[in-house]
């Protein structure tokens, strides 16, 4: 058994095509490869709001901070 | 040179690998200038010098016998004794060390070879920054540059290593061979040379000791991807016959090869260390919440991390390898500094030395029953092979020398400079006419400066 389809290069090079790991199943890992891509995307809208979010209340509290310091 | 088609494929080989050379050169360059950044303002000097000089003592210690290792050490001293006669080629008082109307590749390969070494030395340069003695960093640099990492290429990344024949054995652009052994390496000094001052609180805690400079460790970085091409390019054969493989291969079909003569093709490693770089970035983005110093890092250590296998990887398994390699370093790192209170300054144990180590074993179980080599009788690639080569090359030939060393020069009072001098500064304590020098021009320009201005204003 082997990965690549060749247990040893005993082969003429004229004759031999693809040489990658797991041939076949190229559609099933672009749909992984896609799902990654699509999930960093994903994860990083969701990371971005949930700062931007953070950001905004810091902001905000800092200018309550402020009046407050100026109301004396 | 006989015939047309004969001299243009030397010729083409030749200047193949000489241009590698130059790129690589960049892979040495970003190393000094990612050293440099990372380093605080009193200690740049000292740093720089500290890498710059690893370029002629690892040159001429290659030259004298690293080389000769290489060809001599493929089945020493486990399955066989020194081959003299591949290495009889390779003395430096051999004919072929130098130039000759005969042989038109020793010179390039051994400079391929060498910038490698360079590589290997450099890694473990910025892990031990800001509190190493040079000269203590100089030996470690001419061992592991010239000896250690040498000898594991004659094991494992030559067409005849013992490592390929019994392991099955493969590591294409040197997950294990120069990263894995580089970050063991690392880390035995490490774990020796202790903490910079302050790294540690009270209660164990580690602090963030900043870059002073975050944009040459950004330019560094990207010098070090630029010269990676090159180091891509100079792990391959470029073009050879059948014939001239002397294997299985049958046919009259010419092919590029990996460095053990078994297929491969340019192009096939272009795709996979794109794929593999950007595997790598995306992971790291996201496990370090977008921390710039890490997503860089994690580029480069995604592409180690498929390098093992990148001759065969389908592109999206190389981005997904990268990808994986990248999530368990990064972990992996903090914990260990946690752990067992560990001062990497630059995140090299990690992004060379357990991305090295993972990507072996995942090229293990990926790549399982691949051909190793196109010679009969050779083991194919499978796990276990790849799981003990990758001990050999991060604990037998990168950590325990490294310890062993630097427990020698610790009990000598040679590896770590004084206390004094460390909050001081190395700039001062070790170039103190450039800093002397500094200061008095300051003083003058003040003095002047003084001078010129009346009381009233």
């Amino acid at each position: 058994m082997s990965t690549i389809g060749y247990e040893s290069w005993a082969v003429d090079l004229a004759n031999v095509g693809a040489i990658y790991p797991f041939q076949g199943w190229e559609v099933a890992m672009t749909v992984i490869g896609v799902l990654f891509w699509i999930g960093w995307h994903r994860i990083q809208f969701v990371r971005e709001n949930a700062h931007l979010e953070n950001a905004k209340k810091r902001a905000l509290d800092h200018e309550r901070i402020q009046k407050s310091v100026e109301r004396y | 040179m006989d015939g047309n088609l004969n001299a243009l494929t030397t010729v083409f080989t030749e200047f193949y690998y000489w241009v590698t050379v130059v790129f690589m050169f960049l892979i040495h360059v970003g190393f000094c200038m990612y050293e440099v950044g990372a380093s605080r303002r009193r200690n740049h000097m000292h740093t720089l010098m500290k890498n710059v000089m690893v370029i002629p003592l690892v040159t001429v210690t290659f030259f004298f016998f690293g080389w000769w290792i290489y060809w001599a050490f493929p089945m020493f001293p486990f399955f066989g004794g020194l081959d003299t006669d591949a290495g009889a080629a390779n003395l430096p008082w051999a004919e072929t060390m130098g130039p000759n109307a005969a042989d038109r590749i020793t010179g390039v390969f051994w400079a391929a070879f060498l910038l490698f070494s360079w590589t290997a030395a450099s890694i473990v340069s910025g892990a031990v920054i800001e509190r190493i003695r040079s000269s203590a960093l100089w030996v470690h640099a001419v061992l592991i540059g010239s000896v250690w990492w040498i000898i594991d290429a004659a094991w494992g990344w030559h067409y005849g290593g013992w490592m390929v024949q019994y392991l099955g054995y493969h590591d294409a652009y040197a997950s294990g061979v120069i990263h894995a052994i580089a970050g063991g390496y690392a880390l035995g000094v490490i774990m020796v040379l202790g903490p910079r001052i302050g790294k540690f609180a009270q209660d164990g805690t580690p602090r963030d000791i900043p870059p002073h400079n975050p944009w040459m460790l950004t330019i560094g970085i990207f010098l070090i991807y630029t010269g990676f091409w090159g180091f891509y390019a100079a792990c391959n054969v470029p073009a050879i016959s059948p014939e001239a493989i002397g294997g299985q291969i049958t046919g009259t079909t010419w092919t590029a090869t990996n460095i053990y003569l078994a297929p491969t093709s340019l192009s096939g490693i272009t795709f996979n260390f794109l794929m593999s770089l950007s595997g790598g970035l995306m992971a790291a983005y996201v496990v370090s919440k977008g921390d710039a110093f890490w997503t860089f890092s994690g580029g480069l250590a995604g592409v180690i991390t498929a390098s093992a296998g990148n001759d065969l990887y389908h592109p999206i398994q190389a981005m997904i390898i990268a990808a994986i390699g990248v999530v368990i370093v990064y972990r992996l790192h903090y914990w260990v500094e946690r752990r067992f209170k560990l001062d990497d300054a630059v995140g090299a144990v990690a992004v060379h030395g357990y991305a090295g180590f993972i990507g072996l074993v995942i090229a293990g179980f990926v790549l399982w029953g691949a051909p190793s080599s196109p010679y009969e009788g050779y083991a194919t690639i499978n796990p276990v092979g790849q799981f003990i080569g990758a001990l050999i090359m991060f604990f037998g030939l990168g950590f325990l020398p490294a310890f062993v060393v630097a427990k020698m020069q610790a009990a000598a009072g040679v590896l770590r400079i004084p206390e004094e001098v460390e909050l001081e500064g190395l700039d001062y304590a070790e170039h103190h006419a450039y800093e002397d020098a500094k200061e008095a021009i300051i003083e003058a320009d003040k003095a002047y400066l003084a001078s010129k201005v009346s009381p009233a204003e």
